[in-house]
């Protein structure tokens, strides 16, 4: 029982910690750089180029603040972490932002006293097949063996999807992402299911790209986002209006081409105005940011769909779920207003 | 008396040479490979085997490889082999990880230095070892400096740039360096009379060697957080080369444990007889007999930490190994799983192989044995 009461006075210790670690703006801006924990490698996400720097989509999004907070995308600082560590990484503040697509769960955002700003990619869980067994939708597969990973709330989903269908499967169980990438093409299973996006990630290292084909059925909810901690309403409203400034650029359709004459033209549209620092936002100096941040964000880093295509089409990922809503999608993004 | 060439005094003919077929390539060939029908018919099929092994694998590796290309459709458009350009575009990134290109020269005079540093440690023959001693004894202090900066106008550079096999040698280095004094200093400890003192030593032998080295890294980037104070900044390079020194450290004390158990307990007799100190006997007696005896099990340590340094990977630190696996998230070179890891298998054989090679030629030359 003693042991117990010690460790859940530590953890208390640390939620208590988080919460009085405000001001963290002020912290970024005397540091001059915004210190931000990512992946230590995800195709489309997070990889370093052949020169070092790092790129991705949720590089981006570290930039993008970057961009809105300082005015300069590069002033990052990159902390990588696996799955294991990012939570307490964050907690412990050796990051300001945890942007390594992390699912949005409940005790994630209750239990480990964290924010979770919004979602910037909807994944979920799906499948892929070989084209030559002429599998057009997952509901096909009774009886297949699917190569999958142990320990993971994708193995849970599987068994639900194939139950909840009547069908059966040979499960393969296999430990990582690689050995999973190796048995499918040695044709030890015929179906490989993981959250989709990491199965256009492994469908692009095949030599043969095009012999492969991911089904359209997507059996769970993996919205995926940047997160903070407690405590700092400010700094976590700074970090989601960030998010909501590059998809509302996308609607808007301002891009890193045009923002620099939209912003110095007076617009039609009031809310290109607002965004981009013409007409007064109110209650931007509350989140103390100057009034050309969304300028900095979008000419430096893009708009939602630029920073999409240049990291995920070349994964041949389409918007899908992505989009926004008025083209079908599930981004629906408040006012600016 | 008249001696022609064919006639000789008793003893005084030269050796013949051997039978035709007994010496030479033939006569090794007859005695190796071919010296019963059943050899002759497995050399046979072994040779075959070598032929499929070095035609297959030669191809790969070097008749279709690809060196230079800027991705892997590039590559696949040249040729079928291995892709080797992934490794040539990123050979920086594989040594130095992401440490600031302008201030790379720090590094490579660090690593030189290294080797003067550790030339008197390694070769007690060497000349001047005194002065070079000295310089040994500054030297962690000037490659901190230099590598970290931040003094004497260096520019400072964190440390979540360090990477590549350069995290490594840093990793593997200064906890094998510090791992061997606390190491002779736990296994005297073990056999000490002062009971204090060895309860302490079994307690933190028994508790390192009874931890996993991955939990103990998890320690160290995890649970040090929610103990230490919100806002310290303990570096994690730190953490984990003090966790790796630790965990070092224990098995190294009972392999040493084991040589001083080796030794005769005449030796220790005689010492006393002559009136040594406890730290004369130590010195003089006790460490010279049991290090020599140790040095296969301490450098079989040393090997098996220097490997465990990739574990590192799973706490976020990008090693050799984790650099590798980032290049293979690049979309740009995405797939080339197999020379990314035989590459980094390669970084790692010839530390490995380096460090074996020296603890041999260590072995020879304290040998005393009468052969």
């Amino acid at each position: 029982m003693k042991i117990k009461a010690l460790l859940a006075a530590s953890v208390a210790g640390v939620m208590f910690a988080g919460s009085v670690l405000a001001g963290t703006l002020d912290d970024v801006r005397a540091r001059g750089k915004l210190n931000c924990i990512i992946n230590t490698g995800l195709a489309g996400f997070a990889a370093p180029d052949d020169k070092g720097n790092w790129q991705g989509f949720d590089v981006d999004f570290c930039k993008a603040v970057a961009a809105a907070v300082l005015g300069d995308a590069n002033k990052v600082s990159y902390t990588t972490a696996t799955g294991k560590t990012r939570f307490t990484k964050l907690a412990a503040g050796e990051g300001e932002i945890l942007s390594r697509n992390t699912t949005w769960t409940f005790s994630r955002d209750v239990d480990l006293a964290q924010t979770f700003i919004g979602v910037n990619y909807y994944d979920g869980q799906g499948f892929m097949v070989p084209k030559k067994l002429g599998v057009k939708s997952a509901k096909e597969l009774d009886g297949a063996s699917v190569c999958i990973q142990t320990g993971t709330t994708t193995e849970l989903n599987l068994a639900e999807f194939f139950a909840g269908n009547n069908m059966k499967y040979n499960p393969v169980p296999i430990e990582t992402n690689a050995e999973a990438q190796e048995l499918y093409k040695a044709g030890r299973c015929d179906v490989y299911t993981t959250d989709a996006s990491g199965l256009y990630a492994t469908k692009m290292s095949f030599d043969n790209p095009d012999a492969h084909a991911v089904l359209p059925e997507i059996v769970s909810k993996e919205p995926l986002g940047p997160v903070v901690r407690h405590g700092d309403d400010q700094w976590a409203d700074i970090v989601s209006w960030v998010l909501r400034a590059m998809m509302s650029a996308e609607e808007k359709g301002i891009t890193s081409k045009n923002v620099k004459k939209l912003a110095a033209q007076d617009n039609k549209d009031k809310e290109i105005n607002r965004l981009l620092g013409k007409d007064p936002l109110q209650g931007l100096s509350k989140l103390g940011l100057s009034a050309d941040w969304a300028v900095n964000v979008i000419s430096q880093v893009g708009n939602y769909a630029e920073s999409f295509e240049r990291n995920l089409y070349p994964l041949t990922i389409v918007r899908g779920m992505n989009a926004l809503y008025r083209d079908g999608g599930l981004h629906y993004i408040p006012p600016i207003k | 008396m008249v001696f022609d060439k064919n006639n000789y005094s008793p003893g005084t003919h030269p050796d013949l040479p051997p039978p035709l077929g007994t010496v030479g390539v033939v006569g090794w060939l007859k005695n190796n490979l071919f010296s019963s029908l059943s050899n002759s018919i497995l050399t046979l099929l072994s040779l075959y085997l070598l032929y499929l092994l070095i035609e297959g694998g030669l191809s790969w590796f070097v008749v279709d490889a690809v060196v230079n290309a800027n991705d892997k459709p590039g590559c696949r458009k040249i040729a079928d082999g291995a892709c080797w350009a992934v490794i040539v575009k990123r050979f920086d990134q594989f040594i130095y990880g992401f440490y600031p290109l302008a201030e790379r020269w720090r590094i490579d005079v660090s690593f030189c230095l290294l080797f003067v540093a550790a030339a008197p440690l390694l070769y007690p023959d060497i000349k001047f070892r005194k002065y070079m001693l000295v310089f040994s004894c500054i030297y962690p202090f000037i490659a901190f400096i230099l590598i970290k900066g931040g003094l004497f106008n260096l520019l400072m550079i964190e440390t979540n740039l360090f990477g590549g096999a350069m995290l490594t040698v840093i990793i593997g280095v200064t906890s094998i360096a510090c791992s061997l004094p606390l190491g002779i200093l736990l296994a005297l400890g073990r056999q000490s009379r002062l009971k204090l003192v060895k309860v302490i030593s079994v307690c933190f032998i028994e508790f390192m060697r009874g931890v996993p080295l991955i939990t103990l890294l998890f320690v160290a980037s995890t649970m040090l957080n929610y103990f230490l104070p919100p806002g310290t900044n303990f570096n994690l390079l730190i953490r984990v080369i003090i966790m790796m020194t630790f965990f070092s450290a224990a098995y190294i004390a009972e392999v040493i444990r084991g040589g001083i158990q080796a030794i005769p307990k005449g030796q220790y007799e005689a010492a006393d007889a002559i009136g040594l100190t406890y730290w004369q006997t130590t010195r003089f007696i006790t460490l010279p007999q049991a290090l020599k005896i140790s040095i296969p099990g301490i450098v079989n340590t040393f090997i098996g930490l220097y490997k465990d340094t990739t574990l590192v990977v799973i706490i976020g630190l990008l090693d050799p190994l984790g650099i590798g696996r980032a290049a293979l998230a690049d979309t740009k070179w995405n797939g080339l799983s197999t020379e990314t890891y035989l590459f980094v298998a390669v970084i790692f054989f010839i530390s490995c192989f380096a460090m074996s090679r020296y603890s041999l030629w260590l072995e020879k030359k304290l040998s005393t044995d009468h052969n």
